[in-house]
């Protein structure tokens, strides 16, 4: 069997109830490894795009693809391994219990992964600060394990990738 | 421009514009502005079932007898729940329906109202499409819709949840002719180059096999398959949805394949080197252990749903096409071939173990009763339950052209038959219906007696009467060291419950009891002479009688248990 990976799917559905359900529903009954699952609305009020993360082998993954298209309420299944893209996952982490050391500590960490304002310390309290980011999934994931490392009371609110073709570059 | 009208009236309206003639019912509070509509309407037949349930088991016994897109309306809550297991069927054997739900008023959705239950999410992963109508003006685009998607591809059940308010707001009276659905595309064509590699494939194999199922049916491609087989000289077996699909008296049909095939038919799946698989989903009845299906073959597989194709069993050429496009095609291309030598293996594996089944200890044999029907109903539309019976009709009833052979093949149903047969009848009264069940699964729709009595639908049931649940009872025959856990359906002192021939007096049913197999033609024929409703044939039939072959589950085609 081939090797389980992390795959991206974007879909385009009817901006309708119980479409999300449905999809969703589908990685349910079929046991498929639905990583992630965002949802919103595009320039067209009644179409909705969904980006999909899923962990599948090759196989798995195929069969997805179709199962996928052939609901009545997909409109367009866009296959996001294999094409150049821009994604990034909004992020929030609390990190607490902190004294003066540990928050220069966390400052500078945030200054670190910093890509032009896609890290910031957005809040701060007696001994606690809020990180916000927009960074890629894997960057995120790099991001959370060294707070944890570093840090022992972390909270972490992930909204799962976002996900866009790209123009000019890939980026992921 | 025209005057506007209730959804009630647009209900009526849509349902004459798609050519309904006969619609399967139940009321209720949710609906009973629509069965009023129905009470002025002319044209449409309206059959009250007795259960739900059965309903949407008669609407599937009327879309397989007429290839029409079959009509259920019950009532919201218990009505539309009760018909789950009848859609999960349809969804399963690809049958055309369109099931109309009445629901609470608009206003009371959510608030947990009287006989609210949210059907659409419950039935979501066994219909194709399903929707509430939240808006008056949407009711005739999505009514259209639903017989649209219902109908084409791979056909299926499409439920349309109607609020009691939106049937009685007036709106546009408008009822389009066609839809137009973005997410939804159909297959209508055929990639010629793949056509043209899967047709190289078989016409260099030594030892071809074409495994034809339900969907050759389903697209109407029965003439094509025989003329393409024919003249390319390669035999043919068939899934239990697909018997039928290929006329029995051809000298290439082999029989079916699968747990219950024949011994020949699956040695030929198991030998051959390439395997025209067409209108099938690879089912684990028809492979047994994956691993070890078709082993030496290279695969050809042509669906029309291209989540089928690669799905269970890994293919070699994939065809995504719809059966009767891709084989009239083929007939095109097709010279024959020099198949003598497996033709003749194939016949002398028929003749090492050809179906036949022992003397039953006690009553009829299941396999007489198959050929008298054979003999007495050489022209009916054959439906079945789910059991014994069903795979001894399976393997013994021979059909000619044109005879359906209607049976639950995805979900195994039991209950399905009975009320499946009166479907079949009502919608097709050209053909005799026989009936093939066994006494449990009888049991759970048997209600509908009353149906066919107040609305004098002619079938034969033939009840294969084991006293048992003999399918389960088989296995633990074979593999639970016949320890009989609840199966056995008599009581501890051997009375059985019920009486059927006094039960079917209770309906004013004409009944029989055979205990000789003797006696069997005798019977078939009484039957058919009696045309003015519905005849219980009661066949006493061994518990010990067994089905085989058999190839226990998981295991593979190859390994069958012959005695
Ligand atoms: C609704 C439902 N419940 C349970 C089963 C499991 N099952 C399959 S065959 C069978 C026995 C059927 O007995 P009967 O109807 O008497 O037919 P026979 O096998 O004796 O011919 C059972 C219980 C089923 N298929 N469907």
């Amino acid at each position: 069997m081939e090797k389980m990976k992390n795959r991206w799917i974007a879909l385009y559905v009817e901006n309708q109830v119980g479409v999300l359900a449905k999809v969703s529903g589908l990685f349910s009954a079929k046991s498929y490894n639905l990583q992630t699952l965002t949802v919103g609305t595009t320039e067209h009020e009644d179409v909705s795009r969904m980006t999909i993360s899923v962990k599948a082998d090759d196989v798995t993954f195929e069969q997805i693809k179709k199962q996928l298209n052939a609901m009545v309420e997909v409109i367009k299944v866009i296959d996001l391994t294999t094409i150049p893209i821009h994604m990034k996952e909004i992020l929030y982490a609390t990190v607490q219990g902190l004294d003066s050391v540990g928050k220069t500590e966390a400052f500078q960490i945030a200054e670190v992964f910093d890509r032009g304002g896609s890290v910031k310390i957005c809040d701060i309290g007696e001994d606690a600060v809020l990180f916000e980011c927009t960074l890629t999934e894997n960057k995120n994931n790099e991001l959370i394990s060294l707070l944890k490392s570093q840090f022992k009371k972390v909270r972490i609110v992930r909204g799962g990738a976002v996900a866009i073709e790209a123009i000019s570059r890939t980026n992921r | 421009m025209a005057l506007n009208i209730t959804g009630r009236k647009l209900f009526v309206k849509a349902l004459k514009e798609e050519g309904v003639d006969t619609i399967f019912a139940y009321p209720g509070g949710m609906i009973t502005d629509i069965i009023d509509e129905l009470y002025k309407t002319e044209g449409i037949r309206v059959i009250l079932g007795r259960h739900e349930q059965a309903l949407v088991h008669e609407a599937e016994g009327y879309a397989r007898a007429t290839g029409k897109t079959a009509v259920v309306l019950v009532t919201s809550g218990p009505g539309a729940t009760n018909t789950i297991t009848g859609i999960a069927d349809a969804y399963y054997d690809s049958i055309p329906m369109v099931i109309f739900t009445g629901q609470v008023p608009l206003h009371l959705i959510g608030n947990d109202a009287f006989q609210e239950v949210d059907i659409v999410g419950m039935t979501r992963s066994i219909t194709k499409l399903g929707v509430t109508v939240r808006n008056r003006e949407d009711m005739g685009k999505l009514m259209k819709m639903a017989f649209q998607v219902a109908s084409t591809g791979k056909p299926g059940p499409v439920l349309i949840d109607i609020p009691k308010d939106i049937q009685v707001t007036v709106g546009s009276p408008d009822y389009p002719k066609q839809v137009d659905i973005r997410g939804y595309h159909p297959n209508e064509t055929v990639h010629i180059g793949q056509l043209k590699k899967a047709y190289r494939l078989l016409k260099n194999a030594k030892n071809p096999l074409i495994l034809a199922g339900g969907g050759v049916r389903i697209s109407g491609a029965q003439a094509e398959l025989l003329e393409f087989a024919t003249k390319m000289n390669i035999p043919v077996t068939t899934t239990v949805m697909g018997k039928g699909v290929m006329p029995e008296d051809s000298p290439l049909y082999i029989g079916n394949c699968g747990m219950h095939g024949r011994y020949a038919a699956n040695k030929a799946v198991t030998e051959c080197d390439v395997l025209f698989s067409i209108g099938t989903r690879f089912n684990d009845r028809i492979t047994g252990d994956l691993e070890k299906f078709a082993p030496k073959a290279q695969i050809v597989h042509v669906d029309i749903a291209s989540a089928s194709i690669s799905r269970n069993v890994v293919v070699d050429v994939p065809v995504t096409a719809d059966a009767k496009i891709a084989l009239e095609r083929l007939v095109e291309y097709a010279e024959p071939m020099k198949t003598e030598k497996w033709l003749s293996t194939i016949a002398q594996w028929e003749s090492e173990h050809p179906l036949s089944m022992p003397k039953s200890k006690i009553g009829v044999c299941p396999q007489a009763i198959c050929e008298g029907i054979n003999k007495v109903f050489s022209d009916a539309n054959i439906v079945t339950d789910v059991g014994q019976h069903q795979m001894w009709a399976s393997q013994f009833i021979k059909l000619k052209k044109g005879q359906e052979f209607i049976t639950s093949g995805g979900l195994g149903t039991m209950g399905f038959g009975f009320p499946a047969a009166l479907g079949a009848a009502v919608g097709n009264p050209e053909r005799p219906v026989v009936l093939v069940t066994g006494d449990g699964g009888f049991q759970m729709n048997m209600q509908e007696m009353a149906t066919a009595m107040t609305e004098k639908i002619p079938v034969v049931i033939c009840l294969f009467n084991n006293s048992n649940l003999g399918m389960v009872r088989q296995m633990q025959q074979l593999f639970y060291g016949k320890r009989y856990e609840i199966t056995d359906l008599a009581a501890k002192d051997g009375s059985y419950y019920p009486d059927f021939q006094k039960w079917a007096e209770g309906y004013g049913c004409k009944a029989l009891r055979v205990t000789d197999a003797a006696d069997v033609v005798t019977a078939l024929e009484t039957a058919r002479s009696y045309k003015n409703g519905p005849v219980l044939l009661e066949f006493i039939v061994s518990p010990d009688d067994l089905v085989l072959p058999m190839v226990k589950g998981g295991t593979p085609l190859s390994d069958m248990i012959l005695k």
